[in-house]
């Protein structure tokens, strides 16, 4: 889950981390009305997505009639396939210095880790990858924690001078929030320095872990849309990954990896897979909502189905699968591989009720839907 | 560790729906199921085995090698735990979807035990003819036969099509390895590949990996050093990047994590990469028919 500026700057204050005064508004009028209140001011696009600047989303307004112009320029942007609709008024404050800091998951060490760097803003990216020396990494150990101690240790040598207690603090502030919010990723880029000795976050990012979700169901509505098509969205709503994919070859397996190879033999044997979408884990009860968001797709031109039972009962999934294909009767060909957990059960319900022969190799089936496929074309 | 039917196991959430069909399933095909935990049944029995209150309880009157999770994901950690503290050998993860700060902290009590944990998101281990752990159809003999090529897979359906494979050639398995989707799993392909390089009765191994992370990669890193033939065959090569595929480990994002790299790694390394899993079985025999000229 991805939030916008404007939901993930809050979480930062509640931790202790200042942020400027900022009002949210949705309309050039409001924009002006906020930056009499604030005085010189930024205006910024409120988008889920790390471009913003140089898309020409966020402005320096000296006046208020300064902030209405931009807003009016910037509302209604699209922003890396984001439309801008909301927009974050925002004081200005005296820039000494742009650092960066953030804590994200490493998976490498299976711990966090934290980031720290003299150089931030717009170019931090380049930097990181430039001077690798400009770009402290932090190993944190998760049951040791990160306190003042170490945040003051980690940073020495950096050349932040007085000001590196102040800093020392945010950084075991930001490491609180990550535990505190289950990010997956916090990053405060710039983390600035004022010219009267303040420590501001200016910007922040904040990626919560979706199976954390349950238990940060109040931040979880609050999470930014995602990008997604029609078929994509019903999916999720029904508890399904789909995925176009601009083919003919309809794929309908159980698991990642083997609907992942599914495509993959698609297109070895010279067809092209319609989408990826796959019903494994818990989702091997959804045969029929699978198919029926399958079949919306009005390219597809033959359908495989590949199923390798493991802990997804073959059984179930077919049962589900074949009385949906009854129902909706689609006027496509299907082709079944069946193996694994309910096999012959499952290998008799297709037999019984469709009349058809479920193909003992994956292959033989995959070939059978790309022959299908071509013809239909 | 290969699970043969002499260790003794542990079923961790025993009594729901799933660990029922599976813990009898693991029973019938083998595996010495010595305890259950269930912190609202303990004292009762299921399936022939005393519930416990915690893995720790169950230690106390029970040998304990290995502990196998049917734990939802918001329990998960706490479970984990338990059984790290409960001194088993080997914690087999099943659960999808546990918060990956959550997954950290296991790993940690893992490591502060001296635990093996095999997951998270893992289908579990199969050593044919002896015994399973886990959510595999170790039972479906199309499938599972006993022999001597080890297969490793991050994905539990895919290490089941590959083992399918194997066997409908010919081929039957000395041990199956799930090592599990999770982007922080405990033991990683390249720890079983080095796992079965050690085990006498694996003659060749067969790696079943995907895209997004570097795992194959680092397993390659050993393969180069290995005198057993590797096959290897990596699924995701017509998956789109930066789209997530379902397991947490499948994103590709830039050029890291992305199919080329990964084959060209491994067959740096001297592994034969199949395009579909079906030629894996004449790879391995191509392989193993050289090393015995």
């Amino acid at each position: 889950m991805n939030f916008e500026e404007y939901r993930a700057k809050p979480l930062l204050e509640k931790s202790g981390i200042a942020v400027p005064d900022s009002v949210l508004v949705q309309n050039a009028d409001a924009a002006r009305a906020a930056a009499e209140k604030i005085g010189k001011c930024v205006v910024k696009a409120q988008v889920p997505t790390g471009k913003r600047g140089k898309a020409g989303g966020i402005k320096l307004a000296a006046t208020p009639e300064e902030a209405k112009v931009h807003a009016q320029a910037i509302l209604g942007m699209d922003i890396d396939g984001y439309r801008v609709e909301k927009l974050l008024i925002e004081a200005q404050v005296p820039i000494a210095r742009e650092l960066y800091a953030a804590v994200l998951n490493d998976a490498g060490s299976r711990n966090p880790m934290i980031l720290f760097s003299m150089m931030g803003g717009m170019d931090v990216e380049e930097v990181a990858e430039t001077d690798p020396e400009a770009m402290r990494k932090i190993p944190v150990g998760i049951t040791r924690g990160f306190d003042l101690a170490m945040a003051r240790q980690a940073l020495e040598g950096c050349g932040l001078a007085e000001m590196e207690g102040a800093v020392a603090e945010v950084l075991v502030r930001l490491y609180q929030a990550y535990r505190d919010y289950d990010a997956e990723l916090l990053e405060i880029n710039p983390l600035v320095l004022t010219d009267d000795k303040r420590v501001i976050a200016l910007d922040c990012k904040l990626t919560i872990d979706d199976s954390a979700a349950p238990r940060q169901a109040e931040l979880a509505e609050q999470a930014a849309p995602e990008l997604m098509t029609a078929l994509e969205a019903k999916a999720q709503a029904a508890g399904l990954k789909y995925i176009a994919l601009g083919g003919s070859v309809g794929v309908l397996a159980n698991g990642a990896g083997l609907t992942m190879t599914s495509m993959d033999a698609i297109t070895h044997y010279g067809g092209k897979p319609a989408n990826f979408l796959e019903i494994g884990g818990e989702a091997y009860t959804k045969a029929k909502i699978a198919l029926s968001i399958l079949l919306e797709n009005q390219e597809i031109r033959s359908l495989l189905v590949n199923f390798c039972g493991a802990f997804a009962r073959t059984d179930v999934m077919t049962e589900g699968l074949v009385s949906a294909w009854k129902e909706l009767a689609p006027d496509i060909p299907i082709f079944f591989t069946i193996h694994g957990t309910g096999e012959e059960e499952a290998v008799k319900i297709v037999r019984e009720q469709l009349g058809l022969e479920p193909f003992d190799l994956m292959d033989d089936a995959v070939k059978a839907a790309v022959a299908a496929a071509a013809e239909a074309a | 560790m290969i699970v043969r039917k002499e260790h003794k196991v542990l079923v961790q959430g025993i009594t729901g729906k799933q660990g029922t069909f599976w813990s009898k399933a693991m029973q019938d095909y083998g595996t010495s199921v010595v305890a259950g935990v269930n912190p609202k049944k303990a004292g009762t029995e299921h399936l022939g085995v005393p519930v416990y209150a915690c893995a720790v309880d169950a230690a106390r009157d029970n040998r304990i090698d290995v502990s196998v999770m049917f734990i939802p994901p918001m329990a998960a950690k706490a479970a984990a735990i338990d059984a790290c503290e409960a001194g088993v050998k080997l914690l087999v993860c099943l659960t999808e979807h546990i918060p990956a700060q959550d997954v950290m902290e296991m790993h940690a009590a893992a490591a502060a035990n001296g635990v093996r944990i095999v997951g998270p998101n893992t289908a579990g281990l199969v050593t044919p003819g002896e015994c399973f752990v886990g959510i595999m159809p170790a039972f479906n003999a199309n499938v599972f036969r006993p022999g001597e090529v080890g297969v490793i897979s991050r994905s539990g359906s895919l290490g089941t099509l590959v083992s399918l494979n194997l066997t409908q050639s010919g081929f039957g398995q000395s041990a199956f390895y799930g090592v599990g989707g999770d982007p922080m799993i405990g033991t990683t392909s390249r720890d079983a590949l080095e796992i079965l390089d050690a085990d006498a009765g694996t003659k060749a191994v067969v790696l079943c990996g995907e895209i997004g992370g570097s795992a194959e990669e680092s397993a390659a890193e050993y393969a180069a050093g290995m005198s057993k033939p590797v096959v290897a065959f990596i699924a995701g090569r017509a998956s789109p990047p930066g789209k997530k595929m379902g397991h947490a480990g499948a994103i590709v994002s830039g050029s890291s994590g992305g199919y080329a790299a990964k084959r060209a790694a491994l067959e740096a390394a001297g592994v034969a990469v199949a395009d579909v899993p079906s030629q894996i079985p004449v790879l391995l025999k191509e392989s193993l028919d050289s090393k015995a000229a």
